[in-house]
Order: structure tokens, then C-alpha cells, then sequence
């Protein structure tokens, strides 16, 4: 572990999970561990298991082995429903808006929660809306209507609904204009700023090194490297080493 | 014989009201498949069950508005139950196991019917027997008081799935069960209430129906069967769909019975289903998939 760099009790630790997908076995033991309001990066070629390791941190599949910790308590095989209310968004590769539903619906997926008064979903609302003020403009159109940047934003926008300590953020930035991507830069520094730990997946490798604070690199199903953003700027040889650019 | 226009508006009015039960037996249908993939072959037992509770209600304390409602409420709870035990255990597995899980329970719940209830149909007594004169006949006005609560009770649903909590949670369910439990939706629990819903909708219909037909325990079978043809031909899941479906396939085998006789005329029923299957498999009521 880099010294410094990682505070003292994590808010997500991942510990040695092997995921399979039926019987091919995806994760090799992977560890990381994000502290809080960490922006920690997750980068590595395509089919490395980064997709994987967010899915396994959500629930959405179950590790065979190791442990999934959150707050210092295992949360291995809980409902990705209940880790949610716990208090991590997740945000997937290909956005999976729901389409036949308005913005306003998809945000009130994650808005309409109990213990969350009316003055608390508009202020929630206010805030994404001045964050990305094309949603506020098509409220109520459908998801499936918007582009694809648009629906990247409603994405994230319905993963902050949650209130979340810890974005999951998996490839935001696939498949986006330039300008869309530096967007994305602003808003994962703007939840930075606010306090939300994020882990995020990537390809492009400058975003992940500007927006994060460590990394993590990882290959054929576990993290081979692992090292601060400052210290890897400085060594392009191995970002070369894991992505091949 | 010519066929007059008196007897067009009345097939009309037969038509819109067997459609307007059918379309809420046949949206508890859709509604179920559409949101976790079962094709639910108790739904007519479901249906034949809330018409005996009613029944047993009516006998009870002689109300018959009390009897929907307690019909409603004991069937919602019995498909809650069905759910939990015997479906969720089931979820994600091949569609083959939950048609054959249904199947079961249908016949199960249809023998317990005849043990408990016996061959010999009761009868449910309408809750009014008025007549208004409609050309040579003396029209019953239960007939519509059937319709409209039944359209009433559909509007619910709709309103309820379009601006309700749970109503966003459902359809978001039903479009991405994944994403919705990533979202904090309790996947599992909104299964069972679309599947109580369900059971509850089919259970208003059958005591709704039945002081025109009588209450046996195989009375489920040619609903749910008539409900199927018309899931099929709305578009599997599509609760619009199915509703006018439903209207849509009673007014025809209604139009069809001006010429040959009410049970002939289900082949109409078939023949639109085959047609359907063939040139339009998603269904006749919804937009072309894009």
C-alpha cells in the first residue's frame, strides 16, 4: 500500500474475490480497497475483469471466494438492493437507462426512498439539475430519447439520487464526444469536492490519471500494479506495460 | 337474415362488456409476465377461487360489494403466498419450470375447488337486478355497472403504475430487474406485490362475472384461456396492449355470434391469434420494435 495515500479505515475493501462467469473464472483473487472520498482508478486492457470487479462490489454477481467489506462490515452475497440503501451508486458500462421511463422517473428510481422528506428530493433534484442542466430541459421526455452523453449524465445523476458515499463508475466516458468527456472530468471532481468516494474503470488513461488520486492497474484478472496518479504521470513505462499505449 | 342495426348496438354493448372483464383478468396477466418472465397458468384458478370467496362471503353477510373487496384482498394475499413458495425459488431458471410450476397449482387449486365446493355451480346473486329497455330486450344494467368498475378498476391500475412510487418501481423493474435493484428497488418484494396485484385483479373479475355465468371450479379455464389469446395478440407484457386487445377480440366474437352461434364464434378468437402469430408476433397493439 502506497503510505499516506490511503486513510486509515477504508470505506470499501474488496479482499481476494474469485468471480466466475458459469466456469470461466473471471477474477483471480483481486483486492483493493477505496477510502472515503477516495477517486481511485481501476484501468487495464479490455476483458481484465474491471467490469467484474465493480459488478462483484454491487452484488450483481457473487464472488466464490474472498470478502467484500463496506464500513468495516461484510457485505459479500448481500442484495445489490440493500447496498444500495447502504449507500453505493453504481453506474454501468453501458448506462442501462430505462428507457420507456421519463428523466424525472429514472430519477425517482433512487429519489423516492423512505426517510427522504420533500425538501430533500428538491434540493437532490436541484443539484443534479445544476449539475447537468439538459436534464432538467427534457425531464420528461424518455430515457430511451436521449443521446448518448445525455444518458451517461442521467446515469449518474440517478446513481446521486442514492446519496451515495461511494460511486461505482464503470467507462463513463465510452463512446463520448471530447466535450462530453471533460464534462465527465468536471463532475467526478465536483463529487470529489462534495465528499463521494468514486471508483472508477477506464480506458482513457489521462482522464484516470487527472481525476484520480491512486490506481490500481490490472491484468488477467488481478491487480498486478497498484500506485498514486502523481507517481504514474512521472512513469509512463508502466501504463505502457498494462494498456499497451 | 339481414342483420339490423339494433342488433349490431347490442353485440356492441355485449362485446365492450365481456372485453372490459377480460381485459382485467388479462392485464393481471400481462402485468405478471411482463415483469418476471412467467406465464402464469393459475391465473384462471385465481379468478374461479375469488369468485368462490365471494360466494362464501355473500352467504355470509349478504353484501355484495363487501365480497369483491374481500375476495380481492384474500386472492392478493393467496397469490403473495403462491409467489413467495413457489415462483421466487423459480427466478431466472428456464420459463419451463414456472409454466410447469403454474400448471400444477392450477390443477392443484381447481381439485381443491371441487373437493371443498362440490360439482353443483353456486350462484352469485347481482348486486341489483334492474332492466333498462334496449330495443326488444330488457338489458340488465349490471351488465354495465360490470363494465364500468371493471374500466374503473383498470384506470387505477394505470394511474397507479404511471405517477405511484411503486408504480415507477414496477415498470422500472419490469424494463431492467438488474439496474433496478442497483438503484436500491427491492427486486424481490415488487415480484411478489405485481403477482398479488395480479391475483386480485383476476379475483374482482370472477365474483364480478359471476352472477352471469355461475361459480364452478372449472370456470377459470376459459378465461384464462380467451386471457392468453388476448396477452398474445396485445403484445406480451403490454399491459395498453392487452386491454384493447381484450375489447377488441370480445367485439368481434360478439359480431360473429349475429351469425353463428356464441360458441362457434370463439373461433374468431383463434383465428386472430394465428393471425397474430404469424404477421405480427409482438403483437397487434404496439408500435413496430425498433
Amino acid at each position: 500500500m502506497s503510505a499516506g495515500a490511503s486513510p486509515a479505515t477504508p470505506l470499501v475493501t474488496v479482499e481476494g474475490i474469485h468471480t466466475y462467469y458459469g466456469k470461466s473464472h473471471i477474477l483471480h483473487g483481486v483486492s483493493l480497497e477505496v477510502g472515503p472520498g477516495e477517486v481511485v482508478g481501476l484501468l487495464g486492457r479490455n476483458g481484465v475483469g474491471k467490469s467484474t470487479t465493480l459488478k462483484t462490489v454491487m452484488g450483481l454477481v457473487r464472488p466464490s471466494q474472498g470478502e467484500v467489506r463496506y464500513e468495516g462490515g461484510t457485505i459479500t452475497g448481500l442484495a445489490p438492493h440493500r447496498l444500495a440503501r447502504l449507500g453505493i451508486g453504481y453506474v454501468p458500462e453501458d448506462r442501462r437507462i430505462f428507457r420507456l421511463l421519463t428523466v424525472m422517473e429514472n430519477l425517482r428510481t433512487g429519489l423516492d426512498r423512505t426517510g427522504v422528506d420533500d425538501q430533500r428530493k428538491q434540493a437532490l433534484l436541484d443539484k443534479v439539475y445544476q449539475y447537468f442542466p439538459v436534464l432538467a430541459d427534457r425531464r420528461n421526455q424518455a430515457g430511451g430519447t436521449l443521446s448518448g452523453g445525455e444518458q451517461q449524465m442521467l446515469a449518474i445523476a440517478r446513481a446521486m439520487m442514492l446519496e451515495p458515499k461511494i460511486i461505482l463508475l464503470d467507462e463513463p466516458t465510452e463512446g463520448l464526444m471530447p466535450r462530453m468527456v471533460s464534462q465527465i472530468r468536471q463532475i467526478i471532481e465536483a463529487l470529489h469536492r462534495e465528499g463521494v468516494a468514486i471508483l472508477l474503470v477506464e480506458q482513457n488513461v489521462p482522464l484516470t490519471l487527472e481525476a484520480c488520486q491512486r490506481i490500481y492497474l490490472m491484468e488477467k484478472g488481478m491487480v498486478r500494479h497498484q500506485a498514486t496518479a502523481a507517481a504514474l504521470r512521472a512513469d509512463a513505462a508502466v501504463i505502457h506495460q498494462y494498456m499497451g499505449v | 337474415m339481414p342483420i339490423l342495426l339494433d342488433q349490431i348496438v347490442i353485440q356492441t354493448i355485449n362485446g365492450i362488456v365481456t372485453g372490459m372483464i377480460l381485459a382485467l383478468v388479462a392485464s393481471g396477466l400481462t402485468l405478471i409476465f411482463g415483469i418476471m418472465d412467467v406465464v402464469n397458468f393459475a391465473h384462471g384458478e385465481l379468478f374461479m377461487l375469488g369468485a368462490y370467496v365471494g360466494v362464501i362471503t355473500i352467504v355470509a353477510t349478504g353484501s355484495f360489494w363487501l365480497a369483491l373487496l374481500v375476495a380481492t384482498l384474500v386472492i392478493a394475499l393467496l397469490g403473495a403466498i403462491i409467489q413467495v413458495t413457489t415462483l421466487r425459488p423459480l427466478l431466472g431458471r428456464d420459463p419451463l419450470t414456472t409454466i410447469l410450476a403454474t400448471f400444477g397449482l392450477s390443477l392443484v387449486l381447481q381439485n381443491y375447488a371441487l373437493w371443498q365446493f362440490g360439482p353443483v355451480a353456486r350462484k352469485i346473486q347481482e348486486p341489483f337486478t334492474g332492466h333498462f329497455s334496449l330495443f326488444y330486450l330488457d338489458y340488465p344494467w349490471y351488465r354495465l355497472v360490470i363494465a364500468g368498475l371493471s374500466a374503473a378498476i383498470i384506470g387505477a391500475l394505470w394511474l397507479f403504475l404511471k405517477f405511484g412510487t411503486y408504480g415507477i418501481w414496477i415498470r422500472a423493474t419490469t424494463q431492467d430487474r438488474v439496474m433496478a435493484s442497483a438503484m436500491g428497488i427491492p427486486v424481490p418484494w415488487v415480484h411478489t406485490a405485481v403477482f398479488a396485484i395480479g391475483a386480485g385483479m383476476a379475483a374482482a373479475s370472477g365474483v364480478l362475472f359471476g352472477p352471469l355465468v355461475g361459480v364452478n371450479h372449472a370456470m377459470g379455464l376459459d378465461w384464462v384461456l380467451k386471457a392468453f389469446i388476448v396477452v398474445v395478440v396485445g403484445g406480451m407484457g403490454n399491459l395498453g396492449g392487452s386491454i384493447a386487445a381484450a375489447i377488441f377480440v370480445s367485439l368481434l366474437e360478439a359480431y360473429a355470434s349475429l351469425w353463428v352461434s356464441p360458441a362457434q364464434a370463439v373461433i374468431v378468437s383463434f383465428v386472430v391469434l394465428i393471425l397474430t402469430l404469424l404477421f405480427r408476433p409482438t403483437g397487434l397493439f404496439v408500435p413496430t420494435p425498433k
